[in-house]
């Protein structure tokens, strides 16, 4: 059962991945080498770069950025009310259902190898590093910080994003002769960033979503008033901590059932030998219950 | 301390961000997703 559901999520983060990744004539040698349709008006709600040859959708934290950047220093409000839209309904479940950098991460963590358990005292304060990426790479910088022709850069995207370089970089320069011979130090910088991405994903679970993804952070500041929530039933509850034993987002539920590190994956659900845990959606006569991570003491 | 979320919060958060969308359509934020999306952003794959 528990294997079943598991396969089951596999299967719609890939197939998620896959179909927003479907523009094959961009793995194509060849001109355009990136999809330039009228989909790509339309955000992805997962880190997808929308330079990726097979990109569909467009990437919401470079496209909040691309708002921010411009000459005339707009506030994104089409972006930042999309994803607020997003988090308002599900919170971080797109984290753990349909971000294909997510799923690369995660089989990345099933090579077997012995797994790292980050020492909590450097574990929480580093998981506050995302938050900064948010307000600082992502709204901050491309908002404030002008080049001498007026216009601001995609800071994260830039600097740090290790997505961009893995489904848009790595596959264009492998494509197109005349990238490969522009290559400097960003380029190199960037792909140090990757690669320490991939090892840390070997050895930490989802090490990218738990420190460093703007788009996470955002979500998860939405998980305490998502319509879509976690919750635990306490009469139920034996509280043998097997579905904190579980959770690789290192959540204990019976805690915090919806703590913004919760990527609502449900492995906590299916691992609950009471069926205690479930997934459900607010309802009118809910308003009127304590919600439950206000009655215990609060922990990532 | 119990701390209640009432429900009718997240609804008037989900109407006000519904209505920042519209108001970012409104004023053209889409055109500028689509025209950043459609060109391929060299400093996104490092290449900026």
């Amino acid at each position: 059962m528990v294997k079943k559901a598991a396969a089951f999520r596999k299967f719609i983060q890939a197939g998620w991945g896959i179909l927003t990744n479907a523009y094959v004539k961009g793995f194509l040698p060849g001109d355009p080498p990136i999809y330039k349709g009228p989909l790509k008006q339309f955000c992805v709600p997962g880190m997808n770069c929308y330079s990726c040859p097979g990109a569909l959708g467009s990437c919401p934290i470079g496209s909040m950025q691309a708002v921010f950047d411009g000459r005339h220093r707009k506030f994104a409000f089409y972006v930042v009310g999309y994803l607020s839209l997003i988090g308002l309904i599900v919170g971080r479940f797109v984290c753990g259902w349909l971000c294909l950098f997510g799923l690369i991460q995660e089989l990345l963590y099933k090579i077997p190898t012995p797994k790292l358990k980050v020492p909590e005292a450097i574990d929480k304060p580093l998981r506050y590093l995302k938050y900064v990426m948010l307000f600082v790479m992502v709204f901050a910088l491309p908002f404030f910080v002008r080049s001498e022709y007026g216009v601001g850069a995609p800071f994260f995207c830039k600097y740090i994003c290790p997505v961009g370089t893995l489904e848009g970089g790595i596959p264009l320069v492998l494509l197109n002769d005349a990238m490969r011979g522009t290559l400097g130090w960003l380029f190199r910088w960037k792909f140090l960033l990757l690669i320490l991405c991939v090892l840390a994903s070997i050895f930490i679970y989802r090490p990218f979503c738990k420190y460093i993804c703007p788009l996470g952070a955002f979500y998860g500041l939405f998980q305490k008033v998502s319509l879509v929530r976690m919750q635990v039933d306490e009469n139920a509850c034996v509280n043998c901590g097997l579905c904190a034993k579980t959770c690789k987002m290192n959540v204990d539920p019976r805690k915090n059932p919806n703590s913004c590190e919760c990527i609502r994956c449900r492995e906590c659900i299916n691992a609950c030998p009471k069926n205690a845990l479930s997934m459900i959606i607010r309802e009118k006569k809910a308003a009127d219950q304590p919600i439950q991570e206000g009655l215990r003491k609060e922990s990532i | 301390m119990t701390r209640k979320i009432p429900i009718q919060a997240t609804i008037g958060l989900i109407l006000v961000a519904i209505a920042s969308m519209a108001f970012g359509i409104y004023r053209g934020e889409v055109e500028i997703v689509l025209m950043k999306a459609i060109n391929i952003c060299m400093e996104c794959i490092g290449l900026g």
